[in-house]
């Protein structure tokens, strides 16, 4: 029963990687960019939903959609400003530009609401349903619940609406998307935007169980995001929605039974090994699909 | 004008180059005074001088990996790490005099930090780009945690207690000028040429015969070998190391370093690394902005300028002289051109 408690904590924090993933492996896919800031979209969405809910009394559901839309904005403004000028030129400045952006997001969030972290009171209600002698709370289901749904509205996104093909067409090659009469600039501000949205509801289920905002929260869960996204393959979204899942029960079963310190360095280790076995990880095969 | 002047020659330019370190040095101990005390500036202000040589030989080490092997590794504090805690245990746990202890601790943390980029080295390098980026963080990561869970040895997270505060500035600047003499002579040599080779085409230069894989390990291990060494000295100013200090963010400091100076220029992570150690100290009350302005620092300057202050432009005492020499030349017999044109006429 522990260990199925165990799976079911791992899918929770796995949802939320996943949604994360999404983010880093559409930008990847359509600007060959690792969105090192992307992390820090969630800080940022944390940081938002909090202050609409607390300072502005918001009610949850207008706070959590003032949020979705403060964090594609964002979203938006960060790659016309530091990613579009740099779109022609080396991929290395490129990273260095998004190491750049994601320390500026961090330092400045730090300034206006110092490092002390805050608390979030969630707003599902507590409590669940037990089975055996354990409960499985509402936030886990809520969070598992929403993620699928998401993930399932993406896919339709990706695979049936123009946006999603032209999307599509960009990761392709952007030069002949552009031919073909496609607006590559706002197909990119699209993914942007459409993954700052994703990073801005992952914040709001994250705090919802963890309560704890902090400015630098947003760089260690962007990085283990980042882990699932090459262990799902990256550019693949359904690469990523595995790799979330798989990363966060490999989190929660390391926690539970080797030591919770160790987890960070478990979850490095898988990244390693699989750069190393497999550098394109489950599905990113290639030339494949890629949005 | 003879072809093979004075300034050409190899052994002129090593006299030049040592009458110029020695001028430093005593420039600095003027400054500083002979022990750290009773020179030009208080000791408070010739404190400075240590972390700037720490992080001048931090910057142009992580410099050779970046800027002329044209690889991104984000793990360079990790090396750091290694190589003070392998400096800082050997100088708890032996008992040689001062005199040996501290330079021998000082190249022990070098050495294990060398082993270290190797074995690092050898898989992460199959990698390019960002992969090789992500996979370096996530050893540096990993060597973090594994230090915070070693307590026994490694004090965990109380952290190592007790190093002796050996590091002088002037064990600093030995080290510092050691290092920008090794790492310079490297990459005017044969072996540099093939560094530089990798940087600007790696498969051009493989199918020139350049054993490519063994180059960049090479220059991997090099380098986390000066990490290694700033490491030490680091270790041995502090007295005490805690692993929170050798995480990402230090990393990306040292690279914010290389990147302003510009990427495969020494003089110039010389110069931010200098400038960047000394402004926060400076700016006190400025001190809640530091970061803020460091990445907009690099923002800027990537999409402004990405080659960064300096570029790939590198200092050389005898260049500049012959330099200066050739345009006072110039000067004078442009006038005396000028002379005969007027009798001419």
């Amino acid at each position: 029963m522990t260990f199925l408690y165990q799976i079911l904590n791992g899918i929770q924090i796995g949802a939320i990687y996943a949604l994360v993933a999404l983010g880093y492996s559409m930008v990847y896919g359509i600007v060959k960019l690792i969105n090192f800031a992307h992390g820090d979209i969630i800080m940022l969405g944390s940081y938002a939903v909090w202050y609409f809910m607390t300072r502005l009394n918001m009610p949850w559901w207008l706070a959590t959609i003032a949020t979705i839309i403060f964090c594609s904005i964002v979203g938006i403004i960060i790659e016309k400003l530091a990613y579009k000028p740099l779109r022609n030129s080396a991929r290395i400045s490129l990273l260095i530009t998004a190491i750049g952006v994601s320390l500026f997001l961090q330092n400045t969030v730090q300034l206006i609401f110092t490092a002390n972290p805050k608390m979030f009171v969630t707003f599902i209600p507590s409590g669940g349903f037990s089975i055996g002698n354990r409960s499985i709370s509402y936030t886990t289901l809520i969070t598992i619940a929403i993620s699928a749904a998401i993930m399932v509205a993406l896919t339709l996104l990706v695979s049936k609406t123009k946006i999603g093909k032209a999307m599509r067409a960009v990761s392709e090659d952007n030069r002949t998307a552009q031919l073909m009469g496609i607006n590559v600039d706002n197909t990119i501000s699209f993914t942007f935007a459409l993954g700052s949205g994703l990073a801005a509801v992952a914040a709001v289920l994250y705090v919802c169980s963890y309560s704890q905002i902090a400015p630098t929260m947003g760089s260690m869960l962007g990085l283990k995001a980042f882990v699932a996204a090459v262990l799902g393959g990256i550019g693949s979204i359904p690469g990523a929605m595995l790799g979330g899942l798989l990363i966060g029960v490999a989190e929660s079963l390391t926690k539970g039974y080797i030591s919770s310190q160790l987890a960070d360095a478990v979850l490095f280790g898988i990244l390693i090994i699989v750069l190393l076995v497999k550098p394109t990880g489950f599905f990113g095969r290639g030339d494949r699909e890629k949005v | 004008m003879k072809p093979t002047r004075l300034i050409d020659k190899t052994w002129f330019r090593y006299i030049i180059n040592t009458i110029a370190v020695l001028l430093a040095f005593g420039l600095l101990v003027l400054l500083t005074g002979p022990t750290g005390e009773g020179g030009l500036l208080n000791k408070y202000m010739s404190q400075i001088f240590i972390p700037m040589g720490i992080n001048i030989i931090l910057a142009v080490s992580l410099n050779l990996t970046a800027g002329f092997l044209g690889q991104l590794p984000l793990g360079h504090a990790g090396f750091m790490s290694v190589g003070a805690y392998a400096a800082a245990l050997f100088s708890i746990h032996t008992d040689f005099p001062k005199a040996i202890s501290f330079p021998l601790s000082l190249i022990v943390g070098g050495i294990v930090a060398a082993i270290f980029g190797i074995l690092i080295g050898l898989p992460a390098l199959r990698l390019k780009g960002d992969y090789l980026a992500i996979i370096t963080l996530g050893f540096g990561e990993i060597i973090r945690v594994i230090i915070l869970n070693i307590p026994k040895i490694t004090g965990g997270a109380y952290g190592l207690k007790g190093i002796p505060k050996d590091t002088t500035v002037i064990s600093t600047f030995v080290c510092v000028v050691i290092t920008l003499f090794l790492i310079h002579a490297l990459i005017k040599s044969r072996h540099g040429r093939a560094i530089i080779s990798i940087r600007e085409d790696e498969i051009a230069s493989e199918a020139s015969g350049i054993p490519t894989t063994y180059y960049k390990v090479t220059t991997f291990s090099f380098s986390a070998f000066f990490a290694g060494i700033a490491g030490g000295l680091y270790a041995h100013f502090i007295g005490v190391l805690d692993p929170a200090e050798f995480g990402f963010m230090r990393s990306v400091e040292i690279l914010v370093m290389v990147v302003l100076g510009g990427m495969g220029s020494i003089i110039g992570s010389v110069v931010a690394a200098g400038a960047l150690t000394v402004l926060p100290e400076v700016l006190r009350g400025f001190s809640e902005y530091r970061m803020v302005v460091y990445s907009l620092l690099l923002i800027v300057v990537m999409v402004f300028k990405p080659s960064g202050l300096f570029g790939r432009y590198d200092f050389s005492l005898c260049g500049a002289a012959s330099d200066i020499a050739k345009a006072i030349k110039k000067l004078t017999h442009r006038n005396k051109l000028g002379i005969h044109e007027e009798a001419g006429k």
